[in-house]
């Protein structure tokens, strides 16, 4: 295997570890959040749970930039990989996604722990309630366009 | 448990938080026409449920108190906490503890009801002389106040060094304490204390020496000073607390002592409040507690003001603000 396949398999490998990472730690918190509420008021259940998966997205971009580059580099499909300098752009490619996705899904957990928080004390809240962790998803969905756009035109 | 762990215990505290009084309920509750009206109101609103028949006022009051500290034993808070907490009943308990074993004549009336320190466990503990069964905080007070009761006879002496040392444990407790909120909480009660001993003694006319021995060290306050002025004139005692930073608390000690008293907690439920928005720590669970205390406290309050027939006007300078 060259040198350029491993760095192109290390990018599509950090872009899943790492948003995964992200997504399992933000929707931990908020499924704690959320199993806190529901203890108290279980009516709140199927809002809560919305506000917990909020911050599960980032691993599924994580893993869509993994597939896409996999398709590319020859393991699911395309052409192997040879050089050194396409294999390392590959990983670049590869990072927005990767970086981004950990971050923002850990900061989108927390804020999603605040919102629920908002549902807790006013379930009639939720719409707007809903909003706040959303607006940390725009950054993930800015690296997914990034990742997607640069692992496609190599 | 660090931050994190709280996630779930501060979710329920915020759907909780829904069911505390509000300052609205408070004052609706004052213009009530009797105990039994806010009773009734109370019972409403949800308090006293699995009461049955036993419906009075220290019953219901009791029994909220009982169910606060069993969800907080729920949400797994720091036992620690709540003993810190519970110092100053544990060490008033510790207090009517030596005056009947010494005196032989009992009170029962006069302990807190504690879970694990009530009357017969700390009458046990002083007549095997078990002292090592007592929270730390009380293990080597426990001789000191016997002894100083067998020689002297004094209760009031009694009292001082022991309220002394509550206190001393609280300021200990709190420069100890790495959380903020409770480090703060009890640092302030101990300088508010300080403040309301210095003015019962100024009352009394009692020496600089006498107050300076009364006081307990404190981090907010200068306890040194604060006798010095308490021993001179209102003026000086009045400029030294503006001094101070309690200047709000000088205008409620022109009112009355009560209003200086409803004014310290007010500050401290205050500081409570910026907990209302923390999602991962363990402050609002802490602050929670505290809130319900303080809504237990006032509407003791108002039940035994109304069951005395106190004016409205009174009861309200009596009464404290609410958390939310």
């Amino acid at each position: 295997m060259s040198t350029g396949m491993v760095l192109a398999l290390i990018g599509a490998a950090l872009a899943t570890i790492l948003a995964g990472i992200g997504s399992s730690y933000g929707v931990r918190v908020g499924g704690q959040a959320a199993a806190g509420v529901v203890a108290e008021d279980p009516d709140q259940f199927a809002k809560v749970l919305i506000l917990q998966l909020l911050p599960g997205t980032q691993g599924i971009y994580g893993l869509l930039v993994t597939f896409i580059t996999l398709s590319r580099i020859g393991v699911l499909g395309g052409t192997p990989i040879t050089d050194t300098k396409t294999g390392l752009m590959y990983m670049i490619a590869c990072l927005p996604i990767a970086i981004v996705g950990l971050v923002s899904a850990i900061y989108q957990g927390k804020t999603s722990v605040a919102s629920i928080g908002v549902v807790a004390k006013k379930p009639d809240q939720f719409g707007k309630a809903m909003l706040f962790p959303a607006m940390v998803e725009t950054y993930a969905i800015l690296a997914l366009l990034i990742s997607i756009l640069s692992v496609t035109n190599l | 448990m660090n931050d994190l762990d709280y996630i779930f215990a501060v979710a329920r505290i915020r759907v909780r938080e829904k069911s505390l009084l509000k300052d609205s309920d408070i004052a609706q509750m004052i213009t009530m026409p009797s105990a039994e009206a806010v009773m009734e109101h109370l019972r409403a609103q949800g308090w006293g449920e699995g009461l049955g028949e036993v419906y009075t006022p220290e019953a219901l009051l009791s029994s909220e108190e009982a169910k606060t500290l069993a969800l907080m034993q729920e949400l797994r808070l720091d036992p620690e906490f709540l003993l810190i907490l519970s110092y100053p009943q544990l060490f008033h308990n510790l207090k009517a503890g030596v005056k009947e074993t010494v005196t032989e004549e009992p009170h029962p009336g006069a302990f807190f009801p504690l879970e694990d320190f009530g009357r017969e466990k700390i009458l046990k503990i002083l007549k095997e002389k078990t002292y090592d069964q007592l929270p730390e905080a009380l293990r080597e007070l426990a001789p000191k106040a016997f002894e100083l009761m067998l020689k002297t006879r004094d209760g009031q002496a009694v009292d001082m060094l022991v309220d002394r040392e509550t206190l001393s444990a609280m300021e200990k407790a709190g420069s100890a304490s790495s959380n903020p909120l409770f480090k703060n909480y009890l640092q302030s009660t101990v300088a508010y204390s300080d403040i309301k001993i210095a003015v019962r003694c100024r009352k009394m006319k009692k020496s600089r020496a006498f107050i300076e021995n009364a006081l307990a060290p404190s981090s907010l306050i200068d306890t040194k000073e604060l006798a010095r002025a308490a021993s001179e004139s209102e003026d000086e005692f009045y400029t030294f607390l503006r001094r101070a930073g309690y200047e709000e608390g000088v205008e409620a000690l022109k009112t009355s002592a009560s209003a200086f008293e409803r004014w310290c907690d007010n500050r401290l439920i205050a500081s409570l409040r910026p907990e209302r928005t923390h999602s991962e720590s363990v402050g609002p669970v802490l602050a929670f507690y505290l809130a319900r205390m303080n809504e237990i406290k006032t509407a003791r309050i108002i039940l035994t003001g109304k069951a005395n027939g106190f004016s409205e006007e009174a009861i309200r300078e009596r009464v404290r603000e609410m958390y939310v």
